[in-house]
């Protein structure tokens, strides 16, 4: 705690002072999933892991790709490509906003200093099937984190209910280090005579190009494509009862879908059905996972069966 | 008997600010329905609430219930043995066990009382299970089954203290006792809490203010102070003193500064920012009035509301808010920039790509439509046409600016800013800023005519749009507001004294849908029925019978909202005079044996057929089966100069008085003074009275029954020139 009363975290010293706490209080590190997907609650360890009543608590980074959200590197706030630190405790703990404070304390906010608040936000997502009652938390009036009781994933209740943490760690680290500009943080610190790395020496021209093939690049022919390709074989691996494929095709579709809006070749109309399609592979692949495993569960626990 | 006060707090996670007041008053209705029922009477009871507790605080609530003696009368002591023994068997005691008095069985049951402490027991956990949260969820390990515990947020504590005597329970795991949390962050570890006396004392002690309403006034006085220090006016806003009170147990208001060049923004944009996005109070200049108004000026300032006494007196905290304002004011005001580069009538063509509904094409065909159908406004309104026509052609523009997209419930008003900031005519941006006007029964009406004209036309458009392609409110459910579309038209031509044909204006919007190629029948006759239907809703409050207005409409042909009320007004003075009742009295009697008689006339047969009243129609045929001209065919079949015998005086009298009244009544409506049309029908009054009290209407004589049923048809007729008396109630 001392040094960073003097000197602000960069953002991966953040990120590891976030990992050590939530490994200290029994949670695994996992690394990010492998895909582009549009936030850290469709990573599986929170999606499918939310299913079902096994405990499971666990941690990780998650890259989030919003194509719309590009703005070609020039807006200090928005990015096509951020990151998103998720926490998932099921069954959420009785301390669980304890918990979230120290970690706040963890990397530098003294919450008598700074005004903490719980502000109602519930969260729904109809793609997943999914909703669940918390709050925003606000820091000295900004967004950092959504905290959420999961109710219900894949159109099946939570039992038990699981506790979802997600930071926005570019804004907290943008908080932390006093920086009005994202590409101004620091990613890392100073070591020795090597001078410190800044966010934008890392991702602005990330941005510039992502931007510009999200929004002007991407053949839509392929994308169109490639959403038909993965609805297919979506279909398939549920038919082959392998739903953890499934449900990767179904983030695969909805990534693809996302591209194709920032393309801007899906009117209104057509919108409402994409999403309905999406939807419909997200929840059958829950269904099957819950499927797979119900009667193993109900076994082992018998007052989930009830 | 001796009492004790009660103290219960439910402590949990951070309680939804909106959801705080219903929580209190279902708290204390629950507590008291559990008190009633166990029949305990409470003194005064208090309820408080803060984001992460509700409590509630009964005085003088007796430590038991009163014991109650039952008694229940058997038979006579000298009634059969059966009668007794059937009585024993009810009651389930012995003979010796009943007392007799008066020679009666009585069987009497003591019920002791129960102590408090047990009732209160029992009452917290059934009230916890029985709370009604608009929203709840289950939590934690429990939440494995399938009825564990719901509450707002996880709750997290029970405190339960009689007297000072602990009110031992258990709810979902959670155990009561003495102890509670302090403050959040000003606060670590357990509080002991003694009882009701030292409750809110000991929270004070720990940085929480558990009356909701003494933060309310810390919110409200120190946000204005704060203001004031500053040398500026806090623009007042109650929602937000009651919002930020809930987010907070120590809440400390704290003033900020943003930069000036922010306030290049309209000052709507910048209040909304403020207030939905950050829960900000916003300042004037002190020379300005404190209430919104046209002349205040905006001041460079927010307050926030902080929920603690921070180390460094708030610098940190009103400097990060200031930063969180700027991201957004600056978003704000890139909006603002970009959608002023582009004149509107070039924001406009990007509406051809805008859905109004599928069914009635795009929000770019309905300016189309808007234009052509401000043309069709003639008479008062007709000098605000050509800016009215300005103005319908980017009326609807702003939805697609990014300011728009961004702050929905600007619509409208960016449109006047925008059209404000491209120097457009004054009567051009007030029609666009305020077309949408009324919003509701209380929304003010614009004042420009020219707005009047666009916000009939947007609304007129819309009705017949959704009407024609059978889109129609249905029950409770009307997802495209046409109620209060309605509305809106209906105080907009009747608070401006409009006088035009809204159904000449309706089959107008509906001619142009067709043009379009949107096929639609014709929906005046509906909509009119719909009018009615709001107008009744909309008069209530104004203290006007929903069934005189039924009267009115029921004549039909009436489209001219202005002159319908006004003979509903009328109407409705005359049915209150004494003259009033018994011509309706009158009226009433004389339909119903007319309504008799056409329905005899009906059962008798083809008698009729071939007798065609002359209707002043070129074909005699086509009215024969209209209703409203029954009175008129049995006025030409009974004429009543040909009586072939001589009338009773009565008879002569309704005769005369009916010759007099009916030209006076038809001018008088033509004329539309309606209070001398009921003078007409009340000069009618007193010779009606007299024709039943001496006239045989039935007479054996069928030729004098026929004429008198035709007298009584030309009276019925001549009320109807006025209203229909049959859809009037009493």
């Amino acid at each position: 705690m001392a040094d960073i009363a003097t000197k602000p975290l960069s953002l991966q010293d953040m990120i590891l002072r976030l990992h050590a706490f939530w490994g200290e209080q029994g949670c695994l590190i996992l690394q990010p999933y492998d895909m582009r997907m549009g936030a850290g609650t469709f990573h599986t360890a929170t999606t499918l892991r939310a299913l079902g009543p096994e405990p499971w608590n666990a941690a990780f980074v998650q890259p989030c790709r919003r194509p719309t959200d590009g703005r070609y590197g020039e807006n200090p706030n928005r990015l096509q490509h951020y990151y998103q630190y998720q926490v998932i405790l099921k069954p959420s703990p009785e301390n669980l906003q304890e918990l979230y404070l120290q970690s706040l304390v963890e990397i530098g906010i003294d919450p008598l200093v700074h005004d903490i608040r719980f502000v109602e936000d519930d969260w729904e997502s109809p793609t997943l099937g999914a909703w669940g009652l918390g709050w925003e938390v606000w820091c000295d009036g900004m967004e950092v984190t959504q905290f959420t009781y999961f109710q219900q994933m894949g159109g099946f209740d939570c039992r038990p209910v699981a506790g979802e943490l997600t930071y926005g760690l570019e804004r907290l680290a943008m908080y932390i280090q006093g920086v009005d500009n994202v590409y101004d943080l620091a990613f890392n610190a100073p070591k020795g005579n090597r001078p410190g790395v800044s966010y934008g020496e890392v991702f602005l021209e990330n941005e510039k190009q992502m931007s510009k093939w999200n929004f002007e690049v991407a053949d839509t022919d392929s994308l169109f494509e490639g959403f038909r390709r993965a609805e297919e074989e979506c279909r398939r691996s549920l038919d082959a009862n392998v739903p953890i494929a499934a449900y990767e095709q179904a983030i695969e579709a909805s990534h693809l879908f996302n591209l194709l809006q920032a393309r801007g070749v899906i009117s209104v109309q057509e919108r409402a059905s994409y999403m309905a399609r999406v939807r419909d592979l997200a929840r059958g692949s829950c269904e099957a996972y819950m499927a797979k495993f119900k009667d193993e569960w109900a076994a082992k626990y018998p007052e989930w069966a009830a | 008997m001796s009492a004790a006060d009660f103290l219960l707090e439910l402590r949990c996670e951070e309680i939804p600010a909106r959801m705080q007041a219903g929580a209190r008053a279902d708290l204390e209705k629950l507590f008291r329905r559990e008190m009633d029922a166990a029949g305990l009477k409470a003194g005064a009871i208090t309820v408080w609430s803060t984001p992460r507790r509700l409590a509630l605080i009964a005085r003088d609530l007796p430590l038991a219930t009163d014991a109650v003696s039952e008694e229940v009368k058997g038979p006579r002591t000298s009634a059969p043995e059966q009668a007794l023994e059937g009585f024993l068997r009810k009651t389930g005691l012995a003979k010796d066990q009943l007392t007799e008095r008066d020679g009666v069985w009585f069987a009497v049951t003591e019920k002791p009382g129960r102590a408090t402490e047990d009732v209160l027991a029992a009452a917290i956990p059934a009230i916890i299970r029985a709370f009604p949260w608009p929203k709840s969820q289950r939590w934690g390990a429990a939440s494995i089954a399938t009825d564990a515990l719901r509450w707002v947020r996880p709750l997290s504590g029970i405190v339960a203290i009689l007297g000072e005597d602990l009110v031992e329970c258990e709810v979902g795991g959670i155990r009561s006792g003495y102890a509670t949390a302090g403050h959040r962050f000003h606060h670590h570890g357990e509080i002991t809490i003694g009882g009701a006396h030292d409750y809110a004392d000991k929270l004070r002690a720990c940085h929480v203010i558990v009356d909701h309403a003494e933060r309310e006034g810390m919110v409200r006085e120190q946000a204005k102070a704060a203001a004031a220090a500053a040398g500026l006016v806090l623009v007042e806003d109650e929602g937000l003193v009651i919002e930020n009170a809930g987010l907070t147990e120590w809440p400390v208001p704290l003033l900020g500064r943003f930069d000036e060049a922010f306030l290049d923004v309209p000052p709507e944009v910048i209040q909304l920012t403020a207030r939905v996005n950050q829960k900000y109070f916003i300042c004037v200049e002190s020379s300005s009035p404190s209430k919104l108004g046209e002349d205040r000026k905006l001041a460079n300032a927010f307050v926030c509301t902080a929920n603690i006494a921070a180390t460094d007196g708030g610098a940190a905290i009103v400097d990060g808010n200031r930063k969180v304002l700027a991201a957004r004011l600056s978003d704000a005001r890139f909006f603002w920039e970009q959608d002023k580069k582009k004149p509107l009538v070039q924001h406009a063509e990007k509406l051809g790509r805008i859905t109004f509904h599928e069914k009635l094409g795009t929000v770019a065909q309905r300016q189309d439509r808007f234009v052509a159908l401000v043309d069709a406004f003639q008479g008062q309104l007709a000098d605000a046409v050509p800016a009215a026509k300005q103005a319908a052609a980017i009326l609807k523009a702003d939805l697609v600016t990014e300011m728009v997209g961004e702050f929905p419930e600007l619509q409208g008003l960016m449109g006047g800013y925008y059209a404000q900031a491209e120097n457009l005519p004054d009567a051009v941006v007030a029609s666009v800023r305020d077309h949408y006007k009324p919003v509701g029964q209380a929304d003010a009406l614009p004042d420009e005519d020219a707005a009047v004209l666009a916000a009939l036309v947007d609304k007129i458009d819309a009705l017949v749009g959704f009407f024609g392609a059978d889109l129609k409110p249905t029950g409770s459910k009307d997802p495209f507001a046409l109620r209060r579309a309605a509305l809106g038209v209906i105080r907009l031509v009747t608070e401006k004294g409009l006088r035009l044909s809204l159904g000449q204006l309706f089959d107008a919007a509906a001619q142009l849908y067709r043009q379009q190629g949107v096929e639609m029948e014709s929906p005046s006759a509906d909509l009119l029925a719909f009018f009615a239907d709001r107008l009744k809703v909309q008069q209530r409050e104004a203290g006007i019978r929903h069934d005189l207005i039924d009267a009115v409409f029921a004549l039909g042909g009436e489209d001219d909202l202005v002159r319908l009320l006004a003979r509903v007004h009328a109407l409705q003075a005359f049915v209150g005079t004494e003259d009033g009742a018994n011509l309706l009295a009158g009226y009433k009697r004389a339909a119903n044996i007319l309504k008799k008689e056409e329905a005899n006339d009906q059962t008798a047969g083809a008698h009729g057929e071939g007798v065609v009243p002359p209707t002043g129609e070129e074909d005699p045929l086509v009215l024969v089966d209209d209703p409203a001209y029954r009175d008129i065919a049995a006025q030409f079949a009974h004429p009543e100069r040909t009586l072939s015998y001589q009338p009773e005086p009565a008879e002569a009298a309704l005769i005369a008085a009916l010759d007099a009244a009916e030209p006076q009544a038809e001018q008088a409506v033509a004329a539309e003074d309606f209070t001398a049309a009921m003078a007409a029908l009340a000069s009618l009054r007193a010779p009606i009275d007299a024709f039943f009290d001496q006239v045989t209407v039935n007479d054996a004589d069928a030729n004098k029954r026929a004429s008198r049923l035709g007298i009584l048809s030309r009276f019925r007729a001549a009320v109807h020139k006025v209203a229909d008396f049959a859809r009037i109630e009493g």
